[in-house]
């Protein structure tokens, strides 16, 4: 299943490569999904958008002031958050010219400001994508970038974060399938560090999740309204539906 | 014209106001014959919620449908963007898209259950033909104002959707290309098609629709609500009063009945907006949070959830199925002549008849009557009320083994419709294809096997427990 909604999404994006068909569709991690409700971790996840992803990738939807929700002042926005020139009422544009872009990479980098929510399907959220997704980068000198995904394979993307994660290598077996031996499928084994990067594992995992926090809550802003609000919506409406339940029986009282 | 009437002497200024209305206006007639003193089966059950329930969404998209047009952009450039807009810089725009979007559905689950009852309680039956088809109408209308509705956000699934569904068009034989141009306004979905089918979304299919509405409730109310039993309650009445005696208003009891069904039904539709918007990916599908992107076709495009029984009949009809509709044609033919006891040139004309669509079915493209065959999916409900010959309404009277036969009905339309939300495979289509065959079989069989078995008696007078 899951397998079968990734190859589609590669054929979607006409990245698919069939060489790579047999080592794709991994199972995604699940992203620590509380942490969109985390303003530190939001704030630190806001920094890390800004400083690797913004480069390329726009959230052209997205107004720098928005950031105000996550807990953050127009001041603090604009000395840490913002390049010189935009106005803090600005969407978060990004000055890579999509013509350029496509000639450098082989595609143009899409806008991020809902691709949490675009991401999602039958295999997890589009959150559990991202999180596997910044977290599956290895080395594969098969590729024009020389990087490869897990998740994604042969994508157009180099790994952004190698500096902070280090070099991985990934290691595939091939192995008989189940039901004709006659075939055989290279499965994912596991991950070698080539060399480290500035963080050891569990701080680069923390670092990706509040990025994926970030990029989560920037899909859908008021989600966390939209709950709160949800709450006392639904005491309401049960409120209300006791009421008219026992109208509803005052009134009938009469039927006979 | 009507006599003037007096108020009484003394009489409140409300009053004197109000008879200075029915002077000019029926405010007070209209108010007492289709609330007041609107009798209604006093018996009607959970079924009968959703007839009230269809009109509140309706209520509710139309609001909030004049909110979102305030702030939405019908250009290719701008639509997607200033959906975004919406959902973050307008002030609870969030929140009446959400209700939009979520209201689709909901009208299609209101309406689908609203239907089922009609069926189960022979609610179609003289003399409620008419509403039954402004039913029906209502129901295809509603289908055009989806499909067009979800073509607005301008994600890839609205416009793979939308070319999807146009192209279909196309495999009408001679004027199909014309046609799709003609629904497309350019030879690919773009900004003229945008902009039409916005015309239609907000304006033409609306008016249509509450015009239908209009006359679905007047047909209703002229020859009054049918009941479980399928009693018609008018044939007893009260001698003195004239009111029938299970009957009782419309005002108050079933207005503060159907407030418990509003409330429920809020309940549900309100965990829905406020906790699962997306709904899995049924109510908004993930992959419409991409912008239309004309050069890069989706894998696996499928309809929103409440078209894709319907799409999957259209997909079910591939070059074997041509081979078993012509098949059955030709049964259908012969024992027609064989059996139909027709007279000699009736029997001519029938089999002149099954040649030529035998030849037509030959002739064209199996998508074209894919395309045939999910087009008459909906057309066979209209004539719904002269297919049944049963002598009861109500399921309950008929024979036993019809209630196996409605539940098949209902398990097999579901199933239809799951196997349209998944990329097509060869079980899938053989399911697909048989399911085609049994909803086609159920409807265009009736006047045979509705008349079959034993009927119980139908009580003289609703079954009613009181509360």
């Amino acid at each position: 299943m899951t397998k079968r909604f990734f190859l589609g999404l590669l054929l979607a994006f006409g990245l698919f490569s069939a060489a790579h068909a047999a080592g794709g569709g991994a199972q995604l991690d699940r992203f620590p999904a509380d942490r969109v409700t985390n303003l530190p971790a939001l704030q630190r996840g806001a920094q890390l958008f800004v400083n690797y992803c913004q480069n390329c990738h726009s959230a052209s939807y997205m107004r720098y002031n928005r950031m105000r929700d996550i807990g953050l002042t127009d001041e603090q926005i604009k000395n840490n958050l913002m390049f010189a020139g935009n106005k803090i009422g600005d969407t978060m544009s990004v000055t890579l010219d999509p013509v350029q872009a496509k000639d450098f990479f082989g595609a143009a980098p899409p806008d991020l400001t809902v691709v949490a929510r675009s991401r999602s399907g039958p295999g997890g959220s589009g959150a559990d994508y991202l999180y596997t997704y910044m977290r599956t980068f290895y080395r594969d000198p098969n590729t024009i970038t020389g990087w490869n995904n897990l998740v994604f394979p042969s994508v157009a993307m180099p790994h952004v974060l190698w500096e902070l994660q280090g070099q991985q290598r990934a290691v595939f077996v091939n192995e008989k399938d189940a039901h004709d031996p006659s075939k055989t499928h290279s499965v994912f084994k596991g991950f070698e560090m080539i060399s480290p990067g500035t963080m050891t594992p569990a701080q680069y995992n923390e670092a990706v999740a509040d990025l994926v926090a970030f990029m989560q809550w920037m899909a859908e802003p008021h989600q966390g309204q939209r709950v709160r609000i949800g709450v006392f919506v639904l005491l309401f409406l049960a409120v209300f539906t006791v009421i008219a339940w026992r109208l509803n029986a005052a009134y009938w009282k009469d039927v006979k | 014209m009507a006599e003037f009437k007096e108020a009484p002497a003394g009489a409140s200024s409300a009053q004197q106001l109000m008879t200075w209305v029915d002077n000019r206006f029926p405010a007070t007639k209209l108010y007492k014959e289709h609330m007041s003193e609107y009798y209604a089966p006093k018996a009607q059950n959970f079924w009968y919620f959703f007839g009230s329930l269809a009109l509140l969404v309706l209520v509710i998209q139309i609001v909030t449908g004049i909110f979102l047009v305030m702030h939405y952009k019908p250009d290719a450039a701008l639509a997607f963007a200033s959906v975004e807009y919406i959902m973050r810089d307008v002030p609870w725009g969030w929140l009446i898209r959400y209700m939009h979007s979520t209201g689709a559905s909901a009208f299609f689950i209101v309406v689908y259950l609203h239907m089922w009852r009609g069926m189960i309680y022979g609610s179609y039956q003289k003399p409620r033909e008419l509403i039954w088809i402004f039913g029906v109408a209502i129901f295809l209308c509603l289908m055009a104002e989806a499909f067009m509705g979800y073509l607005l956000p301008w994600g890839q699934m609205s416009f793979w959707g939308a070319q999807v569904i146009i192209n279909l068009f196309a495999a009408i034989p001679f004027i199909g290309p014309d046609l799709a141009l003609l629904i497309r306004g350019d030879y690919v979905v773009g900004d003229a098609t945008l902009n039409r089918f916005f015309a239609f979304h907000v304006i033409a299919v609306p008016l249509v629709l509450i015009g239908l509405v209009v006359a679905h409730i007047i047909a209703l109310h002229e020859v009054g609500s049918n009941n479980p039993d399928g009693v018609e309650i008018k044939e007893k009445k009260d001698p003195k009063t004239g009111i029938p005696l299970d009957g009782i208003p419309f005002h108050p009891y079933y207005t503060v009945h159907d407030l418990i069904g509003v409330g429920v039904f809020l309940f549900i539709f309100s965990a829905i907006v406020f906790f699962a918007p997306e709904m899995g990916g049924y109510f908004l599908e993930y992959n419409n949070f991409i912008p239309a992107d004309a050069l890069k076709t989706p894998a696996h495009i499928a309809p929103v959830w409440y078209f894709t029984p319907f799409y999957s009949m259209l997909r079910a009809v591939t070059d074997q199925m041509v081979y078993v509709l012509i098949g059955l044609v030709a049964i259908a033919a012969v024992l027609a002549v064989l059996r139909g006891g027709f007279s000699g040139v009736v029997k001519l004309v029938i089999l002149g008849a099954a040649v030529v669509f035998v030849a037509l079915l030959m002739a064209f493209d199996a998508k074209f009557w894919g395309v045939v065959v999910m087009g008459l999916a909906v057309m066979v409900l209209f004539p719904l009320p002269w297919l049944d010959r049963s002598p009861v309404k109500s399921i309950r009277y008929r024979p036993d083994w019809n209630k196996w036969l409605y539940g098949i009905f209902i398990v097999n339309f579901l199933v239809l419709g799951y196997l349209g939300i998944k990329p097509p495979s060869d079980i899938g289509t053989l399911v697909s294809q048989i399911g085609t065959l049994f909803y086609f079989g159920f409807f265009l069989l009736m006047p045979w096997w509705s008349r079959i078995g034993t009927f119980k008696p139908v009580p003289e007078r609703v079954t009613f427990h009181a509360h």
